[in-house]
């Protein structure tokens, strides 16, 4: 049996048929209210019940209770706080809004409340710090002066350049099930594949029915593969060394938070959505620059024995020729000097002069769908 | 919200008490409270766990595949 959805049921807030016929015929007479992209995507994920069991932007209760405990305000863990901060001009608690990203209509939000909330406190308590070179911390900073909670409804997708391997939880617990999966472990990752986690994968996948590798889709930063370039690498990667019936691709539109170990609760959360069992969290998992220690991303699971997903640690693999094979410290004897380490900047340095990386780093196939772009970057 | 109003007192027998002060003695734990509340959670989150899978209607899983087929997730 796949994960029961997080909070029990998976939301579904699309509005369809007459009812969003009628609200879009009626559009004018709402206020209006812009969002970032990341917004916009926090309130698909909510809609298709990624972020199951939120229904829409947190209240204060709720805000208060992430932020003081990681955990909703009726004890559901929940480690990251999805809100939506607004200027609270031209509308009221008690109204409906309309969501608009770049001038199209996203979602009609019932404000429930408009509260005010304190930037440093949030940036220290979800991110551990509050320095503004954190882009988490950052980001906060940038937000305007009131967070408004309250249910969304979605009205129109964003535009979507991955339809085509974009699965909701809904349909990924319908294709676990049909292809007879009681026990599926997720994968998530914002890079091309490597012999390392092609270890780390099929560790994984020895001890379960299913692997579900699940890319994030969206903003990412400057020296960062490019969304196609990671979805060719993995299909030719898929097509050369997965078996077909015990390994599933499909990407999730996500906003990074850079939150390390509270992110890394919150990804194994969307995953349990989809309805994975268990899921790999990575060293140093969701961090950036040195914010948070290698394995503080694993520690963290220990408080929550109530996830309802198994946390995978699989330590980092490289290349020991004297074993003569991907191995992890765990189960490798020979010293550092036998061990090769894969370095995504050495990577990213070959690939970048067009050199193919050695066998025990990236597979051919894989540097050659890389390769047949002529800027796998985002610039 | 302050955070005494998320908290409320249960009884449990004092030999009890006492053995899991002695027991939680050098874990992570800091109180009786926090260990009763993470073995609690977990008790609670394995019974959810045996309850019934969530069943979606006969036309909203027909048309899930269909979208799964049309994709080429299902055969």
């Amino acid at each position: 049996m796949v994960s029961k959805p997080h909070g029990g049921r998976i939301v579904k807030r699309v509005a369809s048929g007459k009812t969003r016929e009628r609200i879009l015929s009626e559009q004018h007479e709402y206020p209006r209210i812009c969002i970032e992209h990341g917004e916009a995507i926090d309130v698909e994920n909510i809609a298709h019940g990624v972020y199951s069991p939120l229904t829409g932007f947190l209240t204060q209760d709720d805000y208060i209770s992430v932020l003081d405990h990681m955990r909703l305000s009726d004890d559901t863990p929940w480690t990251i706080p999805v809100v939506l901060d607004v200027n609270g001009k031209d509308f009221g608690e008690g109204d409906a809004v309309l969501l608009y990203h770049n001038n199209h209509v996203v979602a009609r939000m019932h404000i429930e409340e408009i509260y005010t909330f304190d930037k440093k406190e949030f940036a220290e308590k979800v991110f551990r710090t509050g320095d503004t070179n954190h882009p988490g911390v950052s980001r906060v900073y940038g937000m305007e002066k009131y967070l408004a909670g309250g249910e969304i409804v979605l009205l129109n997708e964003l535009e979507n350049p991955f339809e085509k391997y974009t699965l909701r939880p809904i349909e990924t617990r319908v294709l676990f099930r049909e292809r007879g999966w009681k026990t599926i472990v997720a994968f998530q990752t914002r890079n091309v594949p490597h012999l390392g986690h092609e270890y780390v994968q099929k560790a994984a996948l020895t001890f379960v029915d299913g692997l579900f590798i699940n890319p994030v889709i969206g903003k990412k930063k400057g020296g960062d593969f490019r969304d196609e370039v990671i979805i060719k690498a993995y299909e030719s990667l898929f097509r050369h060394y997965y078996p077909k019936d015990a390994a599933v691709l499909a990407t999730v539109r996500y906003e990074m938070r850079y939150a390390g170990p509270r992110e890394a609760i919150h990804h194994a959360i969307m995953r349990k959505n989809f309805g994975a069992t268990h899921f790999i969290v990575g060293r140093d998992h969701a961090g950036v620059g040195n914010y948070y220690g290698s394995y503080e991303a694993w520690e963290i699971f220990n408080e929550f024995p109530d996830l309802g997903i198994v946390p995978m640690f699989i330590r980092e693999a490289f290349y020991c020729r004297k074993c003569g094979g991907m191995v992890n410290a765990k189960v490798c004897s020979h010293e550092e000097r036998f061990r090769e380490r894969i370095s995504g900047t050495k990577l990213r340095s070959m690939i970048l002069k067009g050199e193919a990386p050695p066998e025990h780093m990236m597979r051919r196939e894989v540097f050659e769908a890389i390769s047949s772009f002529e800027e796998p970057f985002v610039e | 919200m302050a955070d005494e109003k998320k908290y409320t007192t249960v009884s449990i027998p004092k030999p009890l008490y006492e053995k899991i002060k002695a027991r939680i003695e050098g874990t992570g734990f800091t109180s009786v409270s926090d260990y009763v509340t993470y073995v609690l959670r977990e008790v609670l989150a394995s019974l959810e766990e045996e309850e019934k899978e969530e069943i979606f209607s006969k036309e909203e899983e027909e048309k899930v595949k269909e979208r799964l087929r049309a994709l080429g997730y299902l055969d």
